[in-house]
């Protein structure tokens, strides 16, 4: 039924940028349930900041095509979460709104870029909330904050709207508490859009199934080596033979190209980075530079003094990558490499029906834990092949170390989210 | 011996599609104000995605098919980025080492006859936004943008460097802007719809890039401009710069832009948000036109045209559609007084064809085929329609203006009592005439001429007054 609601939740982790204290909604699947979306997502006549004081202010004059589906679903749009600026990070403290906290425990970071997605579904703001994920961004922050995350195959859920930091990788994808919940949200939000050329006619309409029986999962050698916690590897071995225990049949593999890809990743997402951003100017929106200067002046000021660090040092690699002389040693390269983390998937994918792993080698941070840059980025290095490789992963609550929430990431083949989607909600179910 | 001059052409034209090449704005934005034609993708706004307009790939393939070139099953957009206020996304979509079209070729009637100009490649891409500037470039308030140009669809025609002279430059120009007006693509009449940068050496010594051309003649004129600056400097034995100089049309002149603006590195990579453009089949499915070349040998064989009536004819779609509706009066007549009295006219007012009302020039071929008017006078007739037009007026028919003027072609009694006024004041010139002085008897002529208002057939004329002479005699 049609209706409206009051939003007001006492926001102690910081979870939102921007809150719609009186939402009506329309009928539909989602009549009512309470959505929070990501702050890269465009929503009209709401701001729209990507966590960056470049953008404040800017109200968007059109919805994204995955706002429209939650409006005509229903949905009530509650707010806008926090997120590390353009989602350039792993911990949600990158925001010029300052950071989430983990709701599970206050002295920790909720994972990134997705983290005020993750936290007002974990803190239960909202049902259900729509991240974004370009290296992990939707599945770290639900491995730290003890909820479900899907990043979808690569064009099945339409792109416009969601504002780029590194297009050929990110897609937009559901968060809720449960994998019903994620299953749900994605239903609603996948298919084809005439907005988007790299989407794909493949909606999703399943009900998650329990049975997994015969089901053949790798498990890659490299999740569970050098650089993952020995706790969270362990507690992911056990929750792999919960997973045997409901009959499915584990044969272990390899992802070689695992070695390449997180420096592809960096080379790729910075290089679109570069340009994707150049049109943060001042000139047609964002705070304006009203001072009289020669425009490559006022040009360079506001975007020296609008962008955070970590932006501006991915801008810069960026730039670097694609510069004539580098480009064949940068971006070129990382896109061989590319080629071959799809190779080793498509390879993989013919022996077994899912990859499972560890969603993060670790459990999350605590604030301002991670202050060396490269440190921050070797913690992507079990999320990225998925948006390498444009697979879907999903990240599934499976235990706790140190009383902090770890993820099972399960990876599936192109188009394959039912089956994703069934394992892990037979392990949900499994173990509840 | 002359020295070799090498030119090399890259065209943009703006094609005239309905709508943008990204987004489904209008591109009809010559009557409306700045910033109307423009939504969230052409503007660039956060989020926004480009979709292809196919209408806009089917007119590039058709001049790729025209120009011969081989089109590419799969090519693809990439970025060409660049800072500017008019280029809102910061980036161009363009094409860049995948483009849509190879290896062509136009033939062009060059200075030693006709000549084949290699085509290197024809690439799709975005027009930027403008930039308008209030107040001169020292004192300038400000800058204003106007999006309503951003994402027209362009085509970028490169040539290898074939081209030996400026003038052979601008015929290239000409029978390329024919080719395209025929395909229905590109409305040259348009502001600013080609735009041409130029490379342009004399052999053995740097090239130099000439930006900023934006008109035909303006061409010819850089060109012109540049082969004597760079004669000179060699002439001097000084060395000739490898730069980019920018087309002043307003002084006739290039400059050289030494400016940081100019050395960009643009980054090229390709577009994340498109997939590569696959067009196989597409081109086997397009019906080429009538081409102007195909046009030039039918005007020779169906009207009768000479060659170099034909060839200037068919140098423009409206051109020729034009004669062909006035041919059916008199093949030869209209073919005569199209291309040696009309288009004189028009060129000397800056009027396109479309500023001669079709039934009015059938209307004076007709008189002139009857011989109800002299020459001079359908020629004074075209300077009285296109001056109304000129005013804004609506012109009056050349029957009336012969009537309301009494232009009517006076016969022979009418002539032969002109003659003998004429004799009868004119005693000083008539005994020059006895004396054998024969300008005496052009002068003679003259002065009827002038009494009967060029009404009178000049060889009738001629003849009756040598008669009435030898007579008198």
């Amino acid at each position: 039924m049609a209706g409206a609601l009051l939003f007001r939740p006492n926001d102690t982790v910081n979870a939102f940028i921007t809150t719609i204290p009186d939402v009506t909604y329309s009928d539909g699947v989602l009549s009512g349930v309470r959505v929070a979306v990501k702050d890269n997502i465009s929503t009209k006549g709401v701001e729209t900041t990507c966590a960056s004081r470049i953008l404040k202010g800017y109200i968007p004059p059109y919805d994204a095509h995955v706002i429209s589906l939650l409006k005509d679903a229903g949905a009530a749009i509650v707010g806008k979460t926090n997120m590390d600026e353009f989602g350039m990070g792993t911990t949600t403290e990158n925001s010029a709104y300052g950071p989430t906290l983990n709701p599970r425990d206050i002295t920790r970071v909720p994972g990134g870029s997705s983290g005020g997605s993750a936290a007002a579904v974990a803190a239960g703001y909202v049902d259900l909330a729509i991240g974004s994920d370009t290296g992990g961004s939707i599945r770290c922050p639900a491995a730290f904050c003890g909820i479900v995350g899907l990043k979808p195959t690569y064009g099945r859920v339409s792109r416009f709207g969601l504002i780029a930091y590194a297009n050929s990788l990110e897609q937009i994808g559901p968060m809720a508490r449960s994998v019903t919940g994620v299953s749900d949200l994605f239903s609603v939000i996948s298919g084809q859009d005439k907005m988007d050329a790299t989407s794909v006619d493949r909606p999703y309409n399943h009900i998650p199934s329990p049975d997994i029986n015969g089901l053949k999962i790798g498990i890659p050698d490299e999740f569970f080596g050098r650089g993952v916690r020995p706790e969270v590897a362990d507690t992911v071995r056990e929750a792999v033979m919960t997973l045997e225990s409901l009959g499915a049949v584990t044969v272990p593999c390899s992802i070689p190209s695992m070695k390449y890809a997180l420096a592809a990743y960096y080379v790729t997402c910075t290089s679109e980075a570069s340009s994707n951003l150049a049109r943060f100017d001042g000139v047609r929106y964002g705070p304006g530079n009203s001072n009289r200067k020669s425009w490559h002046d006022a040009y360079s000021e506001i975007r020296k003094t609008g962008f955070g660090e970590e932006v501006r040092r991915r801008i810069m690699l960026g730039t670097f990558s694609l510069a004539a002389g580098y480009f064949g040693r940068y971006y070129q390269k990382a896109q061989t490499a590319r080629q071959m983390v799809r190779d080793d998937f498509s390879r993989i994918f013919k022996d077994v029906d899912i990859i499972a792993g560890p969603t993060m080698p670790d459990i999350a941070f605590t604030l301002g834990e991670k202050s060396d840059p490269l440190q921050m980025y070797l913690s992507d290095i079990l999320t990225v092949p998925a948006n390498l490789a444009g697979v879907p992963a999903i990240s599934v609550p499976c235990g706790t170390v140190d009383k902090m929430p770890v993820g099972l990431q399960l990876i599936g083949r192109l188009f394959d989210e039912e089956r994703i989607i069934d394992t892990a909600y037979a392990y949900e179910q499994g173990v509840s | 011996m002359e020295d070799e001059i090498i030119i090399g052409l890259e065209i943009h034209c703006q094609l005239n599609t309905k709508s943008k090449l990204f987004c489904s704005c209008s591109t009809d934005f010559r009557d409306n104000d700045p910033n109307t034609h423009t939504c969230p993708v052409c503007l660039g706004l956060p989020g926004t995605m480009p979709m292809v307009n196919r209408k806009a790939i089917e007119y590039a393939l058709k001049v790729g098919k025209a120009l011969n070139c081989e089109v590419l099953d799969e090519s693809e957009f990439s970025r060409k980025n660049y800072f500017y206020p008019d280029l809102d996304k910061a980036y161009q979509i363009t094409q860049y080492d995948k483009p849509l079209a190879v290896r062509g070729k136009l033939l062009v009637d060059g200075d030693d006859g006709e000549r084949e100009i290699r085509i290197t490649r024809i690439h799709v891409e975005e027009d930027p936004g403008r930039s308008v500037h209030i107040g001169t470039t020292d004192s300038g308030k400000y800058t204003l943008v106007d999006y309503n140009r951003s994402g027209i669809p362009l085509i970028e025609i490169v040539t290898e460097p074939d081209l030996r002279s400026p003038k052979e430059a601008r015929k290239f120009l000409n029978k390329l802007r024919a080719t395209l007006e025929y395909l229905n693509v590109f409305d040259s009449e348009k502001e600013g719809s080609l735009r041409v940068d130029a490379n342009i050496s004399i052999k053995g010594n740097e090239r130099v890039e000439v930006k900023n051309i934006s008109s035909y003649k303006g061409v010819e004129k850089a060109l012109t401009f540049e082969v004597t600056r760079q004669r000179n400097l060699v002439r001097r034995g000084q060395p000739i710069t490898r730069e980019t100089r920018h087309f002043v049309e307003a002084r006739g002149i290039t400059t050289s832009s030494r400016s940081k603006e100019e050395e960009n590195d643009y980054r090229y990579f390709p577009e994340p948000d498109l997939l590569p453009l696959k067009v196989s089949g597409w081109v086997e499915k397009i019906d080429l036109p009538e081409l102007p070349d195909a046009r030039r040998e039918r005007f020779i064989s169906q009207y009768g045209c000479s060659v170099e009536h034909a060839k200037t004819l068919t140098g423009g779609l409206k051109l020729a559609e034009f004669y062909e509706k006035t041919a059916s009066v008199d093949n030869a007549l209209a073919a005569t007084w199209t291309s040696d009295y009309l288009l004189g006219e028009l060129n000397y007012r800056d009027f396109s064809i479309d500023a001669m009302p079709v039934e009015h020039f059938r209307n004076l071929l007709k008189l002139l085929k009857e011989n109800a008017i002299t020459d001079k006078s359908g020629v004074e007739i075209l300077r009285i329609i296109l001056d109304a037009v000129k005013e804004g007026n609506i012109p009056e028919t050349p029957d009336s203006i012969v009537k309301r003027l009494g232009l009517a072609k006076i016969g022979g009694g009418e002539i032969g009592s002109m003659i003998s006024n004429v004799l009868a004041e004119q005693s000083d010139a008539v005994a020059d005439y006895y004396a054998g002085k024969m300008q005496a008897l052009n002068f003679l002529v003259g002065q009827v001429m002038k009494k009967c208002r060029g009404r009178a057939d000049p060889g009738e004329l001629n003849l009756m007054l040598r008669e009435a002479l030898d007579k008198k005699e």
